[in-house]
């Protein structure tokens, strides 16, 4: 598909989620961006996940991050290997780092809550059609926590996946304080596309660093 | 009206809970469910707290004083407090061993509080009666044998009460060995029997230990939890000393009866037959071990689902009924929804939440921190959002313990929330706190109307005395980025106090 097609069309969007009532909020709020999004299918359960995609071939999956057998990361396991080019958001009202961040490690290329408004919600999707990850300011939060340098921290393997740059940082500082890109590109003197270029390797780092495996993080670093 | 009826159902629901709750003196510790912050406000709530806070001991008035005339002590010393008279009748009184201020087994202490007289005459009569034979010896080991250790808050006694219950032991003891020299008993077997005796206390008294350690640490499995319950090195060294004791007085008592090669075959037959009983029994041994495992996994797991329902009870159910009464003002819904939400949130994923599992388990046996930088900037963004009806993001990197500074530093950002709910008409404030080694950063955004920080009038004092005053006071600083139309972000900074 050319990108001019990809802007003419709607995204195709499957939703994932054990709550029937939740997922008939999310079509009808999606509803209000027809030209944006399409809401091809949705699933209950994580085989009913793996069939419906593989079936309808959508370009995003939501896909809720607390589900009965095995969850999001479930869902991301089986479906991954077969349909790499399938982009998944995390969508939850889970609190929980550990979880939230199980979802971005098993492939997910950002986390939004459930409390994002339609219009959000469908901006995300486009975004992470095209490619970008889309950092909600709690996921930018847990991000920041995670490669935390607490006295608590897990021992740096490689500096080039376990470390963030001070740029890095910077950019999801910005990101937790609930700026948009062109802010945080205002407020660095750097362009959009570089902000781009950041959030993409911070995303990198935290599907390859091995911090997490080293250590219990989210319970265990918070104390600075 | 429907409402109503239904929320005194569910109180005498919960207080039927409490009342078990309180009743089971032993219990493995659970989670506890946090208590509604909201429940003042809420009759049965209270009432519910007011019950959850009542004490619970399974004896009476423990007996610390000599002399108990105390006027305001229940008629029954077993009672339980008195609640509600719908109540099923009181239990029976149940006997129980003290756990505080004991000398041995506690057996002397129980009786005390179980009969309401004082401790010392207990002891005194155990003394004496230990001269009949032993029989005050025989009645101790029995009832420590067959009465349960209480829950254990008893205050430890004083050093006179220990004296003297020491040289009562000793004057027990000893009238029992004089009098069995004299004749009740051969004396050949009285000292094997003494020191028999003091090492299946000491092996007895470890058990109270380790069943006492278990409680406290919640359910051990295996058969070495079960013997030694976690108390490591010194619990091993205790039981083998005990054993080793009974081992010796054993056989001190059968050389003195038997020749030399006698005893050997005896002690051969003696090992045998017990390795061989041991061999057989392993099966029904390890059945026993793995039947208590799942009966005990099994308790935990109906005591977590009565606290889970106890709480849904308080909190959601409660919340849906007033949703739904209040379902004409969506303000009002939506403030009640929100509160709900954070609560049960708070709950779930807090620390030491439902949701946090096993992974809540401190690694460092920190002594209860202080309030905390993330809870308490999450009540105070849930004060701001009740009061005014708009969503507060937070999004908190790190934490520590609050200390003076940061606690004017929090009363600040919380200023500048209310500010933005007030003058910025928007129903979205985002809050960003990072908590680094040498200060901390708290941010408070929102995209609203904005104001031009020249033109605010002198008889304004929200940022001037609030948040600049507040910050500065205690060597913080305050950043503000507004211009009209482009919203306002307030920036305050703390450095935080040379860290021990």
């Amino acid at each position: 598909m050319t990108s001019e097609e990809a802007d003419q069309r709607p995204v195709r969007v499957f939703l994932v989620d054990d709550h029937a009532l939740f997922r008939s909020g999310v079509r009808a709020e999606l509803a209000t961006a027809p030209d944006q999004v399409e809401v091809v299918g949705e699933a209950g359960s994580v085989a009913e996940a793996a069939a419906g995609i593989a079936h309808y071939r959508p370009q995003v999956v939501l896909l809720d991050v607390h589900m009965p057998d095995g969850g999001g990361a479930e869902v991301l396991r089986r479906v991954r290997g077969e349909q790499p080019d399938v982009v998944f958001l995390a969508l939850s009202v889970s609190d929980a780092a550990e979880d939230v961040i199980a979802v971005i490690r098993g492939g997910a290329r950002g986390y939004v809550t459930k409390t994002i408004s339609g219009r959000e919600l469908a901006d995300a999707v486009c975004r992470v059609a095209a490619g970008d990850p889309v950092f909600s300011p709690r996921l930018a939060g847990f991000v920041l926590d995670a490669f935390s340098q607490g006295p608590h921290s897990a021992p740096v393997g490689d500096p080039e996946l376990d470390l963030l740059t001070p740029r890095e940082r910077d950019v999801l500082r910005l990101l937790a304080r609930g700026y948009a890109y062109k802010e945080i590109g205002a407020e660095l003197f750097i362009s959009v596309k570089t902000v781009e270029t950041h959030v993409s390797s911070v995303l990198r780092k935290t599907q390859l660093s091995n911090r997490y495996e080293l250590s219990r993080w989210a319970s265990d670093r918070r104390l600075v | 009206m429907h409402v109503i009826s239904r929320a005194c159902d569910h109180r005498r629901v919960k207080n039927r809970y409490q009342r078990e709750r309180a009743r089971e003196p032993r219990r493995a510790p659970t989670v506890t469910a946090a208590v509604d912050p909201g429940a003042p406000d809420r009759p049965e709530a209270a009432g519910a707290a007011r019950a959850a806070a009542a004490p619970s001991a399974p004896f009476g008035v423990p007996g610390a004083d000599p002399f108990p005339v105390d006027p305001d002590r229940p008629t029954e010393p077993h009672g339980h407090l008195v609640r509600d008279p719908t109540a099923p009748g009181a239990r029976p009184p149940t006997l129980y061993r003290r756990r505080g201020g004991r000398l041995v087994a506690g057996i002397c202490g129980g009786l005390a509080d179980h009969l309401g007289v004082s401790v010392l005459w207990v002891r005194a009569s155990f003394a004496v009666l230990a001269a009949f034979g032993g029989a005050g010896l025989l009645g101790y080991g029995l009832l420590w044998i067959f009465v349960p250790q209480s829950g254990g808050d008893e205050p430890p006694m004083t050093d006179r009460e220990r004296q003297q219950g020491l040289g009562l032991i000793i004057l027990g003891l000893g009238l029992a060995v004089a009098v069995g020299l004299l004749g009740i008993l051969p004396g050949w077997l009285t000292g094997p029997l003494g020191v028999a005796m003091v090492g299946a206390a000491v092996v007895w008294r470890e058990a109270d230990e380790s069943q006492r350690r278990r409680w406290r640490e919640g359910a051990r499995t295996g058969m070495a939890g079960a013997l030694l319950g976690g108390g490591g090195r010194s619990a091993v060294v205790r039981v083998v000393s005990g054993a080793a004791l009974v081992v010796i007085g054993a056989v001190v008592f059968l050389a003195g009866s038997a020749s030399v090669s006698d005893l050997q075959f005896a002690l051969l037959s003696t090992v045998t037959a017990l390795v061989g009983a041991a061999v057989l029994t392993v099966p029904w041994w390890v059945r026993l071990m793995r039947d208590l495992d799942v009966e005990r996994a099994g308790r935990v797991r109906s005591q977590e689902r009565a606290e889970i329902a106890a709480h849904l009870h308080d909190s959601v159910l409660q919340t849906l009924a007033l949703i739904q009464k209040q379902a004409g003002s969506e303000r009002e819904v939506r403030r009640l929804a929100r509160g709900q939400e954070r609560e049960l949130r708070t709950w779930l994923y807090g620390p030491g939440g439902y949701g946090r599992g096993d992974a809540a388990e401190p690694e460092s046996p920190a002594a209860e921190p202080g309030p905390m930088l993330s809870a308490q900037l999450a009540r105070a963004c849930g004060e701001v959002e009740d009061a005014f009806a708009i969503n507060v993001d937070q999004v908190v990197v790190g934490d520590c313990e609050l200390d003076d500074a940061l606690t004017a530093q929090l009363a600040a950002a919380r200023e500048a929330v209310v500010n933005a709910a007030k003058h910025a008409g928007v129903a979205e404030v985002s809050v960003y706190a990072e908590v680094e080694p040498d200060q901390v950063s708290i941010f408070v955004r929102d995209r609203g109307a904005g104001f031009d920080p020249e033109r605010v009038s002198a008889d304004r004092h929200g940022i001037a005395d609030s948040i600049r005053g507040r910050m500065e006071r205690n060597g913080g600083s305050v950043r503000i980025r507004t211009a009209p139309g482009s919203g306002t972000e307030v920036q305050m900074d703390m450095p935080r106090e040379a860290r021990r």
